[in-house]
């Protein structure tokens, strides 16, 4: 059992926001280009995955981000990462600018900034052995780690929890949650400075999934890690962030400090999202008022104009269906993008507001709005690879990326 | 689905094209690295000057090999005449060139290959389907029994013999045999319309020799297909429905038996390009033999003229049969 | 419709030690070992779990999926009057979608891709009833419209792949329903959908289940689900249920160390919970290799208190406190149990509540075991 529970009191949750600014994003943007054509394709639309966000993360802190499929979350981590290449937009990590760095300075930057995976059965080459996977980010760095490659593998895995004598083994012989283990140490082979967690504990069970959240709140505390902890279970965000931001349809809705966020939230989006979420306590779930979003989300290559939630809100007015909202800075660290916040002495919206605030979509294409649908991609990306013609190639907008 | 089948269609023109110019190519290597004249291939040894540059002339072998390939290309549309000045040689569209080996264009060449391929390549298809297909349901439906693992026995034996061990074998045993098992004839071929009895009893072998080792191939194929699909959510479901098994059967051999027609339309493209290996152990005058006897002389037209026909129906299969998987799996057709 | 028999408490579907072992490579999967629950009309019944503790596998023995198969079903299960485990697959047909119907986890997968979603409504529909396909048809897309899908007529002639995640969803809820099940067997039905899709398909559920009488299995890994929907839960590990009661007995006053931990390792969005999560350590059991004694002695922290008989004895599933409708397979003393649970959330994992506790032995010290590996 753990004893460290007793050393729990000595962890608290510091307050960071002193903390130097390690990565800033400015207006980023991540299309798709949607091709159509008889001989020559032509670009007849885009899917806009991330329409423009911007975030910051400090040092040592752990920022949220949220969403349900569809929302850009992940497409937005593997581009700050650069797994993608962005449409537009800044991405500064550690005042360098990286969204259109190449070569040389990327790989430099590679070695601060690292990304942890969703799907701990298909992230590891199976072929690899557990030390050639932990210890290939010396080799393309071209690091030899003090002590060798072989001891810091070692202490690697005792460090993330698993046995130091397994480093010859290969991934099938781990389960599940030892394989996010091993993702996690791959990771930190370098001592990066901050992380991107693509949904790391979706994948596992529930009891499995504490212990990965508590390591990584372990090491953070030890490396002074900055943490990107991009998720769709709104209860684990909420335990390890500091501050969170809600996206919806390729936008920041709001931004805020954890708890503030979680206790009032101010934009209609977050507000329904959180009174969606179970509770464990019946007690609580009884007497709970649910708000019932209907209608459909809006596809990606074709969001609504204006605020993309105006098609669900039981808000919306005249002007939110013609003018996006900004994300502005409504109370020091809490953005919201909405020109008519929730207020907390509103009333909770009635079944028939939010039915007449609905819009339907007509779906043509494959569209997805599951949350664990693939393998490490967003839902956006792979409701068009989930159905290619067997001969013909699939549709070009997912293969555009030659980034790397 | 039309702009699809457009674009497809439009793939398969370029496709073929350059099939043509690389097989074009192929032959010039001679006459343009080499210095060698194909001329001679067409005159006796002893020809005087004169008469070679007139042959070279009638052939269009004095001209530029851009304007040779366009020159066949056109033809193809048009016609071509041969001419040397003292006779001419009509070859009317489509003209594929004309065999001096034969002193046929290759088009009629064809044309009398073509029935026999077809003979073969249809009687073949035929049989390998209904045995292959039927074996590979009974082997899914009693998978781990006696006769499952028998079947797929025999059925990887099939696939392991090549082709032309498995139709020399046929012929050791049943027409060069021992007496009794001499059911067949030496192997030559007979038109349908000279004899249709003699027709299908000569054919009997060479369909053997193929189906066999094809109805192996799709035994095993449609096994694993049925096998995979069984276990398939939506397969689970069906029967949570309670319908009766021939129904949740019917759902497994709709989605198992969608990707055997992309295979099978390959293959049979394939056999109508021409059977080689089959053609030459039977004796059949057909495509393959045409087009390995053709080599083996260096008659560049029909060389050419097979290989674009070849090519042909490849391109032609692979839009059919992208066309009848849209019709079977929808997720295609909404792309 | 069916109207609710007068005999509404009586359960209508009664699993008894039900046992399912499948043959395999390296031995024998003992994937459910002695179950015994019931569910009720009009009531829902959620089986959490984790990942190898036979919940699905549950789910599936009851619609009889394993019949024709290696698996060696034993134990009863009673449907409304009718026993079902040693029914045939044949018999079993005419029950399965009319009398007792099953949604399952990924709705893309378990829906026919080539089929449009009309076709595949009216066939469960005609398969139990001797109807025209026009009225089959008509009765789909009635039900497509009772689950809420907008514009049922047209979509009729859709493909499942034509659905978003939660259209899909109720697609599968209106299939289920087109016989006007009594039962309905939810397995996961939830956990591959967004969050507020998720709130929209259990509220479907649970209204209908109110219009219609409906009894639900729900089969789940989420607590938060089972909080929002059971009446009863039955928690499973290792193949067994190890607690088992109405959903207020067990989430407030949980009597088993699994549950315990089960509870204390899920975040919970309303509290400001800046400590460390209580994962349970280890791994889940192997069902081939079934540890001796207590299926969950290893992970327990609690075992070494009691000392010999949670590796040596395996608990059955009594009722704690005597007589009451809770039950729960654990041989901790039961008189400590409310004490040692009130002592954990408050953060202490060794408290001094179990060494007062009459009976316990000496504490023994902790056998070497691989704790932190996951």
């Amino acid at each position: 059992m753990s004893t460290d529970a007793v050393e729990t009191a000595a962890y608290s949750r510091s307050d960071k926001s002193a903390n130097e600014v390690l990565l800033e994003v400015n207006g980023l943007k991540k299309y798709f280009p949607i091709k159509q054509g008889i001989v020559f394709q032509k670009t007849v639309g885009n899917v806009k995955a991330v329409d423009g966000i911007s975030l910051k993360v400090r040092k040592g802190e752990t920022l949220g981000l949220v969403g349900e499929s569809g929302c850009g979350k992940s497409t937005a981590g593997k581009t700050i990462v650069r797994l993608l290449e962005p449409t537009a937009g800044s991405i500064k990590f550690e005042g360098q600018e990286i969204a259109t760095a190449s070569g040389g300075p990327l790989k430099a930057v590679r070695r601060d900034l690292q990304m942890i995976f969703q799907d701990p059965y298909s992230s590891l080459n199976p072929r690899h052995t557990v030390a050639a996977i932990i210890s290939a980010p010396y080799r393309i760095q071209g690091i030899t780690p003090p002590g060798g490659a072989k001891k810091a593998v070692q202490d690697l895995l005792e460090l993330v929890g698993l046995n130091p004598e397994h480093y010859n083994r290969y991934p099938h012989e781990f389960s599940g949650g030892q394989r996010q283990r091993i993702g996690v140490a791959r990771a930190l082979a370098l001592r990066p400075k901050l992380i991107v967690a693509d949904e790391p504990v979706s994948a596992l069970d529930v009891s499995i999934q504490a212990q990965i959240v508590n390591l990584l709140e372990k090491l953070q505390n030890e490396f002074g890690l900055a943490f990107v902890f991009i998720a769709h279970d709104l209860s684990v965000v909420r335990h390890i962030s500091d501050r969170v931001a809600v996206m919806y349809l390729g936008h920041i809705v709001e931004t805020g400090d954890s708890d503030a966020l979680y206790e009032s939230p101010r934009h209609p989006y977050t507000v329904a999202l959180l009174s969606a979420v179970p509770i464990p306590d019946p007690d609580i779930e009884r007497n709970r008022q649910r708000i019932l979003l209907q209608g459909d989300l809006p596809s990606p290559a074709d969001p609504p104009p204006g605020c993309v939630f105006n098609t669900r809100c039981w808000k919306a007015q005249d002007k939110c269906r013609k003018e996006q909202p900004p994300l502005v800075e409504i109370a020091p660290g809490h953005e919201l993008a909405c020109f008519f916040p929730i207020e907390p002495t509103d009333a909770a919206p009635t079944a028939q507001q939010l039915a007449a605030a609905a819009q339907f979509v007509e779906q043509e294409e494959p569209h997805s709005d599951t949350a664990h649908d693939f393998i490490g991609a967003g839902a956006t990306e792979q409701a068009y690879l989930h159905n290619p013609a067997p001969t013909e190639e699939v549709t070009s907008w997912n293969q555009d990326d030659s980034s790397l | 689905m039309v702009r699809y089948i457009i674009r497809r269609v439009l793939q398969a023109i370029l496709v073929v094209i350059v099939v043509s110019v690389v097989t074009f190519g192929i032959f010039q290597i001679g006459p343009v690295v080499f210095g060698a004249d194909p001329t001679y291939l067409y005159v006796g040894k002893v020809a005087s000057p004169n008469e070679v540059k007139a042959v070279r002339h009638k052939l269009g072998l004095d001209k530029p090999v851009p304007v040779q390939y366009w020159i066949f290309m056109k033809g193809i549309v048009v016609g071509r005449d041969f001419s040397d000045g003292t006779s001419t040689v009509h070859c009317s569209a489509p003209c594929l060139g004309y065999s001096f080996r034969y002193s046929q264009p290759v088009t009629q060449l064809i044309a009398g290959a073509f029935p026999v391929t077809l003979s073969l390549t249809v009687g073949a298809a035929i049989l390998w389907l209904s045995i292959g297909i039927p074996i590979g349901i009974i082997s899914a439906l009693r998978r781990g029994s006696l006769l499952d693992r028998s079947l797929m026995a025999f059925a990887l034996a099939g696939v392991s013999f090549p082709t032309f061990v498995l139709g020399l074998l046929l012929l050791l045993i049943f027409s060069y045999g021992p007496l009794w098992l001499r059911w067949f004839p030496n192997p030559h071929y007979v038109p349908f319309t000279q004899n249709p009895w003699e027709w299908f009893h000569n054919l009997i072998l060479p369909w053997l020799t193929i189906a066999i080792t094809s109805a192996a191939l799709y035994a095993r194929l449609t096994r694993a297909n049925i096998l995979e699909v069984n276990s398939e959510d939506y397969i689970r479901t069906a029967v949570a429905k309670g319908l009766p098994r021939r129904s949740v059967n019917r759902h497994s051999m709709r989605s198992a038996l969608t990707p055997l027609i992309t295979i099978f339309g390959i293959d049979v493209a394939g056999l109508l390009a021409g059977a080689i290996v089959t053609e030459q152990v039977f004796n059949l005058p057909g495509l393959g033999k045409l087009a390995v006897d053709a080599i083996g002389q260096q008659d560049l037209p029909v060389i050419m003229g097979v290989t674009i026909l070849g090519a042909v129906f490849i391109v032609v299969a692979n839009i059919i049969v992208d066309i009848l998987y849209g019709v079977a799996d929808p997720r295609v057709r909404f792309q | 419709m069916p109207a609710p028999t007068n005999d509404s408490r009586a359960p209508f579907l009664r699993v008894e030690n039900l046992a399912v072992t499948f043959p395999s490579e390296d031995g024998e999967v003992k994937a459910v070992r002695g179950l015994s629950f019931e569910v009720r009309r009009g009531e829902t019944v959620c089986i959490v779990g984790e990942s190898g503790s036979g919940k699905s596998v549950t789910s599936q023995a009851i619609m009889g999926l394993h019949k024709g198969s290696k698996a060696k079903v034993t134990g009863e299960v009673w449907l409304d009057n009718q026993e079902l485990v040693r029914l045939s697959d044949r018999d079993m047909r005419s029950l399965r979608g009319s009398k007792m119907a099953m949604i399952f986890q990924d709705p893309l997968s378990s829906l026919h891709p080539f089929y449009r979603v009309g076709v595949q409504l009216a066939e469960a529909y005609q398969v139990h009833h001797n109807v025209s396909k026009k009225e089959a048809t008509e009765r789909a897309a009635a039900m497509l419209d009772k689950v809420g899908i907008p514009s049922a007529r047209k979509r009729l002639d859709d493909y499942p792949f034509q659905f978003s995640g939660g259209m899909r969803q109720r697609v599968m809820i209106a299939m289920a329903l087109m016989n006007d099940p009594e039962l309905l067997i939810a397995d996961e039905p939830t956990t591959a959908l967004d969050v507020t899709v998720q709130a929209q398909i259990l509220e479907l559920i649970k209204d209908l289940q109110r219009d219609f009488g409906t009894a639900v299995l729900l089969i789940t890994h989420d607590l938060g689900v089972v909080a929002e929907t059971a009446d009863e839960i039955v928690v499973m590990y290792g193949g067994q249920a190890v607690e088992r009661g109405n959903v207020d007995e067990v989430f407030y006053k949980p009597k088993m160390p699994y549950t315990w931990g089960l509870m204390t390792s899920v975040p919970r969005l309303d509290r400001d919970q800046k400590g460390e999560l209580e994962p349970i350590p280890g791994t889940p059991p192997s069902l081939i290799n079934l540890p001796s004694g207590c299926v969950f002695h290893a992970r327990c922290g609690y075992s070494r208190f009691v000392g010999g008989p949670c590796w040596e004895d395996a608990p059955t599933l009594e009722p704690t406190p005597a007589g009451a409708a809770h039950l729960s397979r654990c041989h901790l003393p039961v008189e400590a149990r409310d004490g040692l649970w009130t002592a954990r959330i408050n953060g202490a994992l060794v408290p001094e509540v179990l060494t007062a506790a009459p009976d316990a032995p000496e504490p023994i010290p902790v056998v070497a075991n691989s704790v932190s590996e996951a």
